[in-house]
């Protein structure tokens, strides 16, 4: 998985060709085969797909509203993509997200007097060491007892899960409010608009992120350490690492990531605690990193392909009627086709051999 | 007899390097053939043509007298063909019997057939004299057993041309010795073999035919018996090689590292070093003896910190410890060439570059503040390729695309750019060709005479007596003596290896 794309790092100044083509590939497959879905119902696949694309990127009241979904998805797919690099594979951001918003809700609903700016930088990193120190339990779990991280990452989603809804019922549920949510956070913890739409200044943060995390894993010895754990963590205790510590140190950043994407989007988009408010965004971006080819700046394309397909899918149900729930199945299929086109050259390999036996034979 | 393989004009090229070039080979039936050249001269490449690893870009195979495509591995054992590679390719966590069978139908398919399976193993090693228990893991087997589990593997699926790529590099005399009466055994039935091998007494004594590659091309090819080393080495390398290090006198510096009844217990109970004490001066080579799996490992890993030790210290420059640290042990200058380097020695998937700075990255000038100088890694990326006839088309390919023997440099160029004062070095010319052993030997003797202390460990005997001061023979953990190079006959290091201490050779009188 993004062995291609893990090699050249360090300092190679190579264009990974097959990181590139391959998601290209996967998506023109994913999207062929939701065609034929889409004309097995009756409707002209390109008809759905030009309200797909209109509601999603060809306005800019849908562009930015692609943009705002796209924020959580780049975020939490850095997250995921972080404990990638050197082989941990974090099914947890779903609870570090969950884990990040309770905390976020509980500075930014309190310190009314602290300037907007620090306010939100102490929002952000609260949230982040509440995911952070979330995901300590299975970086620890896993680099000093040798437990499998996929194991406990998923199973401590549901108890991030349930303990926010308890949260927000409880201890921090609205007093006399009928929803289960919190009281809205004060005005300073709330991340500025751009450009008089919904979208929040949390787009630069990803961006910014995407650009700082692909510089740290091509120059950093840090990164340099992470990419050669993953590959050979025997290689890096003979180099007086320690790799336990380290990995277990990834885990937190990897927590602390999603953390304060769970933060950006309590601050960004709903401005206090709701109940299952970022349902599924997790394994979303599971996705995100897988089809980035685990490449930082990748995750902010394939953050917007997703979120693309989100946003236009309302527009495209409403004008066409094919169902919302398309979309998710596109998007497992883009997936699918990806981690699949990693083996087509081996593929092709066995087709030509089978073909000249053929003609031999 | 004839011919049973047959190589014509074969062709392979990679995106940076021509690994064969218009390559021709006859292999006879019931002889060993013999494929010699450099680290890097495309030996395992041309094997793994033949073996359906990769596609020859040109040229063709024949086998019996027909041309043949061979597109994977299953077509190369259909035709009869097996190959035990350079890296074992078994899987430690299953059993002799599964790994032999893996990959293969079973009669009562979907099901296995372990019993049959274990039976015809079981057959197959009494036959050959192995020795093997087809249900033990493969993860609990010394090398050397490890190795037959390979051969057997070959034999099960009913090969009759082998491909033995540098089988004797683990190997000790003995195990080499075993070895050999197989491959005999094996040309007596009618079977083929093609040995690749950097040993050129082996070549001699085992051999029909020789090949010699250099550079991708054919440089000769010979009947055995019309040559000799001399000729071999000459073909090879293009010029002679003649393993003779000048003798010096060297004045002995103080104790650079000591070990005090040193106990090492491993994971599973078993006491690999017992009660060891031992001590090297500053210009002087340690070589220790000792057949494979005496703790020999164990004792380097122990002194460079990798693993812990129960009892006892280490003494360090004077610093006596009883737990090390890895990173606090390579600060004091000590440098460590581990034994197996894919496991420990390399990051395969990464470049030659980051390898070259794996244990350096953190120190400047490699960089600073935790961000790399990326000029200053490049620069010395290519120095070390330069310095150390590293074969590879630059710094920046990854050190799996590269020959067995240009990755054991990468290791000696990291390890020994820094000049330690002290330096581990566990078979450090494993599976290199005769020049680059030669080019390693006079690097250790280097080290000393620039008064660095060298605790060399090697199962090769050979290695030992050419380059150390003094001689210690291991055995199940303890020092059966410990010699000045010279002072001991061949044959009492041999009795000690298999377990006499010296103080009862001596006191049995002469034994020579
Ligand atoms: N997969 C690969 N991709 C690119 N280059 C390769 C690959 N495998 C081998 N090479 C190159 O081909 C050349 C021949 O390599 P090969 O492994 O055949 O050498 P060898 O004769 O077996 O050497 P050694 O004695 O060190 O094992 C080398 O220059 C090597 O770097
Ligand atoms: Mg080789």
């Amino acid at each position: 998985m993004g062995e291609d794309n893990k090699k050249s790092l360090g300092f190679a100044s190579r264009i990974n060709w097959s990181g590139i083509v391959t998601p290209l590939i996967g998506i023109a497959l994913g999207l062929s085969v939701g065609a034929i879905f889409i004309w097995s119902q009756g409707v002209n696949p390109l008809h759905a797909y030009y309200y797909l694309l209109e509601g999603s990127l060809l306005s800019w009241a849908s562009l930015s509203g692609t943009l705002v979904k796209t924020v959580p998805l780049a975020l939490t797919g850095l997250a995921v993509l972080y404990s990638y690099k050197s082989e941990i594979f974090n099914i947890g951001a779903e609870g570090q997200v969950y884990m990040g918003a309770i905390g976020a809700t509980i500075i930014g609903i309190n310190f009314p007097n602290v300037p907007a700016p620090l306010h939100i930088l102490m929002v952000l990193v609260f949230a982040g060491i509440l995911g952070g120190a979330f995901a300590f339990i299975p970086g620890y779990l896993k680099a000093y007892k040798g437990i499998n991280e996929i194991v406990v990452t998923m199973l401590m989603n549901y108890i991030a899960l349930y303990f926010l809804s308890m949260i927000v019922q409880g201890p921090l549920k609205e007093p006399d409010s009928f929803f289960p949510r919190s009281v809205p956070l004060v005005d300073t913890a709330v991340l500025p608009k751009l450009f008089g739409s919904h979208l929040h200044i949390g787009i630069v943060f990803a961006v910014v992120l995407a650009i700082f995390l692909s510089w740290f894993f091509r120059r950093t010895t840090t990164g340099f350490k992470m990419i050669a754990a993953g590959h050979n963590p025997n290689a890096l205790h003979y180099a007086g690492v320690n790799v336990k510590m380290l990995l277990t140190k990834v885990m937190v950043v990897s927590g602390f990531i999603a953390g304060a994407a769970g933060a950006v989007e309590i601050m960004g988009v709903h401005g206090r605690l709701i109940e299952n408010f970022s349902i599924g965004l997790g394994y979303d971006a599971i996705a995100v990193a897988l089809l980035a080819n685990l490449s930082p700046l990748g995750v902010l394309l394939s953050a917007l392909f997703f979120g693309a397909l989100k946003t236009g899918a309302n527009s495209m149900q409403i004008s066409t009627g094919i169902p919302v729930s398309f979309v998710y199945m596109v998007q497992a299929m883009v997936i699918l086709f990806v981690v699949a086109s990693k083996e087509m050259p081996r593929i092709i390999a066995i087709y030509n051999k089978r073909r000249r036996v053929k003609k031999n034979g | 007899m004839g011919i049973v393989l047959e190589l014509e004009k074969i062709t392979k090229i990679f995106p940076k390097v021509i690994a064969n070039k218009d390559v021709d080979l006859k292999l006879e039936q019931g002889e060993v053939h013999a494929l010699l050249g450099e680290n890097g001269a495309g030996k395992s490449t041309l094997m793994n043509c033949l073996y359906g690893l990769y596609r020859q870009d040109g040229g063709k195979i024949y086998v019996r007298g027909e041309e043949v495509t061979i597109n994977n591995s299953d077509d190369a054992i259909k035709l009869g063909i097996g190959m035990v590679h350079q890296h074992f390719m078994l899987v430690p966590e299953l059993t002799v019997a599964e790994n032999i069978i893996l990959g293969l139908k079973s009669a009562k398919e979907p099901l296995l057939n372990l019993a049959a399976a274990e039976k015809k193993i079981k057959a197959l090693s009494d036959k050959y004299n192995f020795g093997i228990n087809p249900k033990d893991k493969v993860r609990t087997l010394p090398v050397g057993i490890q190795q037959r589990v390979e051969i057997l593997k070959v034999l099960y699926r009913e090969a009759d041309i082998l491909i033995l790529d540098e089988a004797t590099a683990v190997l000790t005399p003995q195990e080499v010795d075993e070895l050999f009466k197989v491959v005999k055994k094996l040309t007596k039935e009618g079977k083929s073999v093609l040995i690749i091998t950097h040993k050129l007494e082996e070549v001699m004594a085992l051999s029909n035919q020789v090949t010699v590659l250099r550079d991708g091309e054919v440089a000769g090819n010979v009947r055995t018996v019309d040559t000799n080393p001399t000729e071999l080495a000459n073909m090879m390398v293009g010029r002679e090689v003649l393993f003779e290090f000048e003798e010096k006198e060297m004045d002995l510096k103080e104790v650079y590292i000591e070990t005090k009844n040193l106990k090492v217990v491993d994971k599973k109970g078993v006491t690999r070093v017992n009660d060891l004490s031992m001590k090297i001066h500053g210009g002087e080579i340690l070589g220790i003896a000792g057949v494979d799996g005496n703790g020999q490992n164990e004792l380097a890993e122990a002194i460079t910190g990798m693993i812990p030790f129960q009892e006892g210290s280490v003494v360090i420059k004077g610093v006596e410890k009883t737990k090390l640290d890895v990173r606090d042990v390579y600060e004091q200058g000590v440098s460590h060439i581990p034994q197996d380097r894919h496991h420990t020695g390399l990051v395969l998937p990464m470049s030659i570059k980051e390898n070259l700075v794996l244990t350096d990255h953190y120190l400047e000038p490699y960089s600073n503040k935790g961000v790399f100088n990326k000029d200053v890694v490049d620069e010395h990326g290519a120095e070390m390729i330069e310095q150390y006839y590293i074969k590879a088309p630059d710094a920046g390919v990854p050190t799996r695309e590269l020959s067995g023997g240009n990755q054991q440099k990468i290791i000696l160029a990291r390890e020994l750019c820094r000049e330690p004062d002290i330096l581990v070095a566990v078979q450090p010319s494993r599976g290199l060709d005769i020049g680059a052993t030669e080019f390693v030997r006079q690097k250790l003797i280097d080290q000393r005479d620039r008064g660095a202390a060298v605790l060399l460990v090697s199962t090769e005997l050979e290695e030992i007596l050419q380059v150390s001061d003094r001689i210690a023979v291991m055995y199940e953990g303890e020092f059966m003596g410990v010699v000045k190079n010279g002072e001991a006959s061949i044959s009492e290091i041999g009795l000690m290896m298999a377990g006499t201490r010296r103080s009862n050779i001596e006191s049995q009188g002469e034994v020579e």
